[in-house]
Parts: structure tokens; sequence; C-alpha cells
């Protein structure tokens, strides 16, 4: 039945609690994300924006509560097919998490390899998200010896070769200088343009002012106050 | 497939050290049980050669007449097992015990009358050939009423059967401790490997890598450890034992000690041993380490 009330829910979050011990890191979470939202997650430092993403992709399961990614229900979700959810999402993390011991290029097509694309294919949809962010010079480099801003960029070719529904993005501008956060915010855009759903959690003010763009705030693990952008 | 032998091909070079000690183990492992192996189907070989020598003297009542020597090599004859009879006279056996005794013959000739009985050499089919079968036919040919007694090394063959099925006891303990032991050592140099490694698996995780993509690879490098180890444990005894019989046919006499190395059958079972263990390691620190 509720089903066909949120067709276009991609996400759905049910009174969703996330404790650590005794401490609650998130509570009373209740969300529905649509299909080709731009949402912003804020809120201070501590207040849960990364424990929720983590939630979406399971890489914490939560105490509490209902979360259905894309029809699929992560509470009662057959451990076999945690993969296939974690392909729904393209991930940029806040340490970027790239293999260190993976060249640049290795590093995206693992991606597509893990998926069993053809060798032809990857090649191919490799090399042209590298020369989207500006990075194919890099491509045999180590991570090691690239720059935060160039780590970043690589952590997001990452995130959208496998052509993602959701993107989610965990402090994406978090240690890059003005031009460099716009590099990156124009790829998040551009995504979201081809019809893909951003999730941002964020404090950067610069980033939260973007019109239209649904903003939740969190404070100490619940929703404190939710708005939309007006029209830039 | 060419991927996951690439990403097998890198682990290994990766983890040039590792490799080394796990690929070293397996080989001196194998090359210890193979070699046990190979003394044991060696002595089995040679106790075979001896046994095909195996005869009973069939010594007959004395005075008997031709017709009943006659019916008697019929009858012996006519007891599985046995392959033939050859009739040995007493004057016959005399004759052949003065030429073997030269010198003392003289002793001989005063005898007034040849004390030796008259006799049946038999010799045996191949498949009477083990302790048991040659009871029985001893047995059948002592209820014969023309025969006196049968002669042959019974307790003797006992022995060293009962010795061989020590062996091979031994054989196949040693054999599946070598086994434990290497699945063992493998499994652990992989755990090494992953632990070394659980972040990059871990990041594979989050990308949506599934288990059986990240395992592949670890297992085609366990069982390529395991069977460049095989090959290696075998090539060192092969040629060990090349060596050692070069040594041994100049002095011993060949025939008696024929040695052989293993079958080309036995290599291949012994080489997809070695794979089975590099696999089996495998499977013990992987099933362990993704429960994580
Ligand atoms: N693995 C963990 N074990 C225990 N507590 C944790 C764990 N992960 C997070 N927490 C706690 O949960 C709370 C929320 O953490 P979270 O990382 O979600 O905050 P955040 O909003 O992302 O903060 P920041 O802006 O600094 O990244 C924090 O108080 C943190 O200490
Ligand atoms: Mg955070």
């Amino acid at each position: 039945m509720t089903e066909s009330l949120s067709n276009d829910a991609i996400i759905r979050m049910f009174h969703v609690q996330k404790r650590y011990g005794v401490k609650c890191a998130l509570q009373d979470i209740s969300l529905d994300i649509y299909k080709n939202d731009y949402l912003f997650i804020t809120g201070p430092s501590g207040a849960g924006k990364t424990t929720l993403l983590r939630l979406l992709y399971l890489g914490e399961t939560g105490s509490q509560g209902q979360i259905v990614v894309d029809g699929m229900n992560l509470s009662r979700m057959n451990k076999k097919r945690i993969p296939r959810l974690r392909r729904k999402f393209g991930i940029i993390f806040q340490d970027y998490k790239l293999i260190p011991a993976k060249t640049v290029y290795e590093n995206v097509a693992l991606v597509l390899e893990a998926s069993g694309c053809k060798q032809r294919l990857v090649l191919k949809k490799a090399n042209s998200v590298l020369r989207a962010v500006g990075m194919a010079d890099r491509m045999r480099a180590l991570p090691a010896s690239l720059s935060g801003g160039e780590q970043q960029r690589v952590a997001v070719a990452r995130a959208m070769v496998g052509d993602p529904k959701i993107i989610l993005a965990d402090e994406p501008t978090g240690s890059l200088d003005e031009a460099s956060s716009s590099v990156i915010i124009n790829f998040l855009d551009s995504l979201h343009s081809r019809g893909t759903t951003v999730i941002i959690a964020t404090h950067d003010k610069q980033l939260l002012r973007k019109s239209n763009a649904r903003v939740i705030q969190l404070r100490e693990g619940r929703i404190w106050k939710t708005h939309i952008n007006p029209d830039g | 497939m060419k991927l996951y032998f690439q990403r097998a091909i890198k682990d290994i070079r990766d983890n040039v050290f590792l490799t080394g000690v796990t690929v070293t183990t397996i080989a001196l492992s194998i090359l210890i049980a193979a070699a046990f192996a190979l003394f044991f189907t060696n002595t089995q070989n040679v106790i075979n050669v001896w046994q095909q020598d195996i005869r009973m003297m069939v010594y007959l009542n004395p005075d008997l007449s031709q017709a009943a020597r006659l019916d008697t090599k019929f009858r012996l004859e006519a007891i599985a097992g046995v392959r033939e009879a050859v009739y040995i006279s007493k004057t016959h056996a005399m004759k052949q015990l003065k030429s073997q005794m030269q010198h003392h013959s003289a002793l001989l000739d005063s005898l007034k009358k040849n004390p030796l009985p008259d006799a049946f050499e038999v010799s045996l089919n191949v498949s009477a050939r083990n302790s048991s079968d040659l009871q029985s036919v001893a047995e059948s040919i002592e209820s014969l009423n023309t025969v006196n007694e049968v002669e042959y090394g019974r307790q003797w063959i006992q022995r060293f059967n009962g010795l061989i099925n020590l062996f091979s006891l031994a054989g196949y303990a040693i054999g599946g401790l070598f086994f434990l032991a290497t699945v063992f050592i493998i499994a652990n140099t992989i755990r090494l490997m992953l632990y070394s490694r659980r972040d990059e698996i871990e990041i594979m995780r989050l990308v949506g890598a599934t288990d059986r993509f990240i395992k592949i690879p670890f297992y085609l490098g366990g069982m390529l450890q395991g069977a460049t180890g095989t090959l290696i444990g075998l090539g060192v005894l092969f040629f060990g034992f090349l060596s050692i019989t070069a040594h041994f046919q100049q002095s011993v006499n060949s025939n008696l000690l024929e040695l052989s190395f293993f079958s080309p059958t036995v290599c291949l079972a012994i080489f997809t041993g070695g794979i089975l263990v590099g696999w089996l390691g495998c499977l013990v620190s992987l099933t362990q380490f993704m429960k994580e």
C-alpha cells in the first residue's frame, strides 16, 4: 500500500535508530529521498551525517527501524545481496578510500571488473571518466603520489564510473580549495542533470546554497530542520 | 578468468617473500613425503622380484614306483597356484650336492646308500605368492599321500610381509601428517597476506565487489603455489634419485635391485595433490577471514 504512494521514492527510512553501545548516533530518522533528488545532509561535527550515509549502503546495520533502498529492504536482506545493493551507489568517501597499492586506473577499473564488465568496456569507460575528471595523464600513478584534490577527483571518477543510481558524497569538498571544490561540484551537478540521485553530507556553507536543493539539518542524531532552497 | 590470473600473479609478485616461504614449505613437505613413498614402493618392488623366486621343495616318500611318481606330478600340477613341478631324482640331487661341496665330495663317496629323498621342485603362479596362499598350497601338497614333506621359507616371508605392512602404515600416517601440516602452513601464509591487505579487501567490498570476486585470485595463487612447490619437490627428489641409483648400479648387482621412479600417473597424482593442498589452505583461511 505504501509502495504505491511513494512510487518515486528511491530511499525510505522509517524511525531509524543507530546506537554505538549506549551512545545514540542517530535517533528516530524518518526520511524519503526521491529519484533525482539533490539532497544535502548537514549539521555540526558528530551530528551523525556519516553514520546516516553508512546505514544506506550497509556500511553499518541500523539498530532499529527500517530502510528501503530501491526496493531492497535492508533490515531483512541476505548478506549475499550486499554487493548488489552497493552497486546502486557511487560513494565518495570522506577519506577517499583509494587502494594504495593500485594505480589510479586500477582503482577506477576495479568497480567495473567487480561487476563483471568485459575488459574492453572497462578500458573504455575508465578512460573516459578519468578524462572527464582531468586525471587521464595520471592514470599510472599511485594514489600516494597525488595531491588531496587529485585524489578527490579520482574518488569522484570511481564513484561515477559504474553509472550508479545514487551518488553518496561525504564532505566532497572537505579539504579542497575553492577551485577544486567547484570542479567536484560541477561533476555532481552534471550527474544530477543526467538523472542521478545525489546525496551530499557537508557543512560547506557555499555548497548548501545551491538552488532547488533539499537541505536536512541534523543535530545530535535527530532531524532538526528541513528546507528546500529557493529557485536560483 | 584472465583478469583473475593477472591479479593472482600480481599478488604473488607483491608478496615475493611470503610466496617464497610457502612454496619452499610445500616443496619440502612433498620432498619428504614423496621420498618416503618412493622408498616404500621400491622396497615393495624388490620384494616382489624376490617372491617370484619362491619355490617349494616337495620331498617324496622313499621307494615310489615310476607310476606313482608320475601320478604325483599330475596331482601337484593340478593344485591351484602351482605352475610347474619338476622332478629331481635323489641321484641327481646327490650329484648337485657333490658339485657344490667340491673338495669334500670324498666324504659323500664314502656313503654306502644315497640318503637323499626323491623330490619335486614346485614353482608357483604369480597370484599364489602372498603368504596365506602359499600356506594353503603347501597344505594341499602335504595332504598327498606320496608326499613326505614340503619345505619353503614360510616364516621368512611372513615376517617380511608384516614389515612391509608396517612400512605402508607408517607411510600413510606420515603422508597424512605432511598433508595436514602443509595445509596449515599455506592457510597461515594466506592469512598473513589477507591481513596485510584487509583495507584493500574492505574497500573492494564497499565498491560492490562480491566475495567470489575477491577470493578467486587468492585461490588461484594458492593453487599456483601448491603446483610450483610440488614441481620443485618432485624435481629435487627425481635428481636425488638419479644420483643415488647411478651410485647403486655400480656397486650392487642391478638385477637384484632394480630401482624405479614414480610412474607418470603417480607423479600426476602427487602434482594434483599439491594443487589440492594449496586450494585447501586457501579454503581454510578465506572462510575464516571473510566471515569477519
Ligand atoms: N564506529 C563507531 N563507534 C562508536 N561511535 C561512533 C562510531 N562511528 C561514529 N560514532 C559516533 O557517532 C556520532 C556520529 O558520528 P558521525 O561520524 O556520523 O558524525 P558526522 O556528522 O559525520 O561528523 P563529521 O562532520 O565530523 O564527519 C559521533 O558522536 C561519533 O563519535
Ligand atoms: Mg562525517
